[in-house]
């Protein structure tokens, strides 16, 4: 069954997006967490969703991997509605949680088998990818150390190896820069920055550190489960008047985020 | 014989039938590596652990050497189905001790889940394109395999102790204690799905596993148990693990008991929906909060 890309009669369909989010919405109980929220993550595009603590990042998130049923609203991956076509959108969607989901007792290379398998993957294709996986993220010689001995950053690179195993197309990560140095910090956001550039993947980069975004990011502005404003951060920036990211969040009336 | 319009016609139904066969054949493929690497990883987890295979072992072992053995002359047992002759204790405790392991174990994997659940690795797992109830039930098969194993070492170490059952019995108690195992797990699934924190589970634990222990035949006959009370007597009866264990016992011994085969079918189905309805983490948080669901449009059940 083909994706629901647009497909007009007699003119080329254009692809579908890495990440379409449309109204969706969220309560916990009587406290909404996400209020008709609408995004869109171009293919082979590094979105920011920016927001305070509490925003709804990571409700959104918990819906788009498919943990949470959202209220209402429709998600859809690569073209593959979540609802109806869950198996072929979460086949398409790597995901870096903000807390860390390593095994600690097993090695890397156990935690990576194991995820390869859970998608599928036949043994000698995710014995190769595990090994490229480990080399490109620098992370190579660490493959029979357990997951619980490394450091906050080896630990990060082993789980963004791990989130490309099954080569996506949409990359979720939601605030994964927490507890890292600023060294570390800095290098894994460009080196996701560098598969982004290599046209692997959309990304779609939660974060409420300012720092990590560009002037020609894709920015959404969440704040209190309300989408604020989306467009690129230079072009919000203009809009608005605002000087950078955190004075951008003042002037939209959204709760302060960090300025680094 | 085809008409001329018609060949090219049956050639495409043809393409699609071999298409769709070739999908569902690459769809079994991928559910038995995801299946694989849940079992694996189940499997490491225990051999990593080994105080966890060491505790799963020195429990049941104490009852039969030291318990037993104590009880041994005050406890007579008469001949009752399925053994031909006297029993000494130690022989007729035994299965129940194989169904403490699978219960011990049915709830060490739902203490598993919680673990999983606040360490987060949970939603590697939840987050993995398979249905949520495949994955579940995946989980599930782990436990018991790693609770076979277990039972299969103390039931070695038993035979050492002079308990031995017709050989032909350890073969055929496989599938019971399979069945036996996945009621178990899936109660455990069912009571992890609805407990929120680990520290509120280990209070729930001492309310079910060992009334489900000490309520059953696992211990004492029941016949004799309805001569002291026959209100326990109806309780041990409808009691899962009593059946459960009869069916070991039963398996054990060449014998197949069908009622108790048939009610720890029912038991695991209806424990089985319990937990793959309640392991949904929107419902369970709702429910906790007490508010409503909306229509799902995330990754169903």
């Amino acid at each position: 069954m083909p994706p629901d890309s647009d497909l007009a009669a007699g003119s080329k369909p254009s692809p579908p997006p890495a990440l379409r989010v449309e109204s969706l919405s969220f309560a916990y109980g009587s406290v909404l967490a996400l209020d008709a929220v609408s995004l869109t993550v171009p293919r082979g595009s590094f979105a920011a969703l920016v927001g305070a603590n509490g925003a709804g990042k990571t409700t959104l998130f918990s819906i788009v991997t498919g943990l949470f049923s959202a209220g209402g609203g429709r998600v859809s991956i690569v073209g593959h509605d979540l609802a109806a076509r869950s198996r072929a959108a979460l086949s398409a969607m790597g995901v870096v949680f903000q807390k860390p989901t390593l095994d600690n007792d097993l090695s890397v290379r156990q935690n990576l088998a194991y995820f390869a398998d859970l998608h599928g993957l036949p043994r000698a294709l995710a014995r190769a990818r595990i090994a490229a996986g480990l080399e490109r993220h620098g992370v190579e010689g660490m493959a029979e150390r357990k997951a619980g001995s490394l450091s906050g950053g080896q630990r990060r690179r082993v789980e963004l190896a791990r989130s490309l195993l099954h080569r996506p197309a949409l990359l979720l990560m939601d605030e994964p820069t927490v507890g890292l140095d600023i060294a570390s910090r800095s290098g894994f956001v460009q080196h996701v920055r560098s598969l982004v550039d290599d046209g692997e993947v959309g990304v779609l980069w939660a974060t409420h550190i300012a720092d990590e975004i560009r002037a020609d990011d894709q920015v959404h502005v969440l704040d209190r489960g309300r989408l604020l404003a989306s467009g690129t951060l230079q072009s919000l920036l203009a809009a608005h008047g605002a000087g950078d990211v955190a004075d951008l969040a003042r002037r939209l009336g959204a709760q302060p985020v960090s300025g680094a | 014989m085809t008409s001329e319009g018609a060949g090219p016609r049956a050639g495409q139904r043809g393409q699609r039938a071999e298409m769709a066969h070739r999908s569902r054949a690459g769809d079994a493929r991928i559910a038995l590596r995801c299946l694989r690497g849940i079992v694996v990883r189940e499997g490491l987890r225990f051999v990593h652990q080994r105080g966890r295979f060491l505790s799963a072992l020195v429990r049941p072992l104490v009852w039969l050497f030291i318990f037993a053995a104590g009880f041994r002359s005050v406890l007579g047992v008469s001949i009752i189905p399925p053994y031909q002759t006297y029993v000494l204790y130690e022989e007729y405790i035994t299965p129940g001790l194989a169904g403490m392991i699978l219960l011990f174990n049915g709830m060490q994997s739902s203490l598993s889940m919680v673990y999983d659940r606040e360490m987060g690795s949970m939603r590697v797992l939840l987050s993995s394109p398979m249905p949520r109830w495949f994955l579940l039930i995946g989980k599930l098969i782990a436990g018991v395999m790693v609770a076979l194993v277990q039972v299969y070492v103390f039931l070695a170490i038993a035979w050492f102790w002079d308990v031995r059952p017709p050989l032909p019995g350890y073969l055929f108690a496989i599938p019971a204690l399979v069945l036996t195992g996945l009621m178990l797990g899936a109660l455990g699934l069912a009571l992890s799905s609805f407990i929120r924190q680990l520290e509120n589970f280990a209070g729930v634990m001492n309310f079910v596993i060992f009334p489900m222990f000490f309520a059953s035949s696992a211990l004492y006959p029941l016949w004799r148990l309805r001569d002291s009370s026959e209100l326990l007597y109806r309780i041990c009866l409808g009691n899962p693990f009593t059946h459960g264990v009869e069916l070991v016992r039963h398996a054990l011994y060449g014998a197949f008991h069908l009622p108790s085969a048939l009610i720890v079918a029912a038991f695991t189905a209806v424990f089985l929906a319990l937990a793959i309805v309640g392991y949904d983490p929107l419902r369970g948080s709702l429910a906790r909060r007490g508010g409503p669901a909306g229509p799902p449009i995330g990754k169903g059940a």
